[in-house]
């Protein structure tokens, strides 16, 4: 039990870091997710294709390559990033392709009378665009998106492996100084659960106040 | 030189070809690692499935905390967990075995979701008429819901499938020698990271776009009227 009081603030050190990280990259991966999303709808084609191949590469290839991509073989490229920020990047980029999917899809389930409604009324397409299609189709991404913020704090542990002083790091640090694997791990594992049911609870609640402002609720389903 | 390979620094293109051999041995431990992590997916995420169904709360409700805990927790620390504090326990297995377990352990809690709701996603109806029917319990599985829950599982399996596959590099992190931790012993030795990081991403790429053609074209190809067992 003493072993495993003493632990936690270290423990807690890196958890912080990894709170920092998971906040800063789901914020890189939004944007993306929106810019690539609507992108991919676009009807200038260089902008479609830039989103398309965004999408597939970071997709397509795994996280971790991405990361020792940005970190190792970008400086030999004559740009060094550092480790904090080839993580927050390799971490956004890759979650902000999946998020484009989500925002791609959701923004093709809203009913075409809307579009058909806004032509009627001569709205301008940004207008369309913001106050009538992408409301509706937030609401639907939410439950995704959801998805999505869990999985990226799963994802952040990968920036042990380029040195940052993570959760994981932490605990790998204590593990080569005591050999306490049992309890070290065990509580490292109980953090992240920890952070990641914080984590679906805010959604929720970011969800309910986003159904509430638009007054469309979203069709709840999991996997 | 590795695995008596030797690369050729003359040119990046030169170099890029000479590692591909390697690579490709790599790429073997890769693709070994998914299938096995896969099939642990599939196996045990059916008993993860099953359990939970069972109308007892003693079992259903701890399983449901075991699958959220699995679902929820990153792979790389449950390996670690598995890696360092098995041997504690008198369990020591290989490197590509725990890495696989782990694959396997995570996956089973996704895979476990999508049984649950591909039986669920069969129609109340067929629920209903088979109980009208007076058909026995094993029949009403057998040759109403199944059948038509697999056409609905089977796509979803081969996405999950297809993630497996991105997630194998993690597996260097504990010495198993696949893809990626080639290409970065390749690095470390001659100082050039950019060929052979750059070309195991494009090998991922490649990986992943055959094998989601693949899944797509199996979804196509299954009838929506549900696979007959017998």
């Amino acid at each position: 039990m003493e072993t495993l009081i003493s632990l936690v603030p270290p423990l807690l050190r890196g958890a912080r870091v990894t709170a920092e990280l998971a906040l800063v990259s789901t914020g890189v991966g939004a944007v993306m997710a929106f810019a690539s999303g609507i992108g991919k709808l676009s009807g200038f084609w260089p902008v479609r294709i830039l989103s398309v191949v965004y999408i597939e590469v970071f997709r397509g290839t795994s996280l971790l390559v991405q990361m020792f991509w940005l970190y190792y073989a970008l400086p030999l490229l004559g740009v060094s990033l550092g480790a904090t920020l080839a993580g927050i990047l390799a971490l956004g980029l890759n979650i902000g392709a999946y998020g484009a999917e989500v925002v791609r899809g959701a923004i093709l389930a809203v009913p075409t009378g809307q579009y058909e409604a806004s032509v009627a009324l001569n709205f301008t397409k940004r207008y369309r665009l913001w106050n009538v299609v992408l409301p509706q189709a937030l609401v639907e991404m939410m439950p995704p998106f959801g998805n999505l913020v869990v999985q990226n704090l799963k994802d952040t542990a990968l920036v042990s492996l380029i040195t940052l002083s993570d959760l994981t790091f932490r605990a790998q640090n204590l593990r080569n100084l005591t050999l306490d694997s049992v309890p070290i791990y065990s509580l490292t594992l109980v953090m992240y659960f920890v952070m990641a049911l914080v984590l679906m609870a805010a959604m929720r609640m970011l969800e309910r106040a986003i159904a509430d402002r638009v007054g469309v609720t979203a069709a709840r389903s999991r996997s | 030189m590795m695995y008596g390979i030797h690369w050729n620094l003359s040119s990046d293109w030169a170099f890029a070809a000479s590692i591909i051999p390697i690579l490709l041995r790599g790429l073997i431990v890769t693709v070994e690692a998914t299938v096995l992590g896969f099939l642990i997916a599939l196996a045990l995420g059916l008993v993860f499935a099953l359990l939970r169904m069972i109308p007892l709360r003693v079992i259903n409700w701890p399983v449901a905390f075991i699958v959220e805990f699995l679902r929820d927790t990153p792979l790389l620390v449950q390996l670690y967990f598995l890696y360092f504090v098995l041997p504690n326990y008198g369990l020591v297995l290989p490197a590509f075995l725990t890495g696989a377990i782990a694959l396997g352990l995570q996956y089973s809690a996704y895979t476990s979701e999508v049984y649950r709701a591909g039986l669920e996603a069969v129609p109340r109806g067929q629920w209903e008429a088979s109980l009208a029917l007076n058909m026995p319990a094993l029949l009403v599985y057998r040759d109403v819901v199944v059948p038509q829950a697999i056409p609905r599982i089977i796509p979803a399996l081969g996405n999950y499938l297809v993630s497996i596959i991105k997630d194998t590099p993690i597996l260097s992190a504990v010495t198993v020698v696949e893809m990626l931790n080639l290409a970065t012993i390749i690095g470390d030795r001659t100082f050039r990271y950019l060929v052979p990081l750059s070309e195991v991403g494009l090998l991922f790429l490649i990986l992943t776009l055959i094998s989601s053609w693949l899944v797509r074209v199996v979804e196509r190809r299954l009838p929506n009227d549900g696979i007959p067992l017998r």
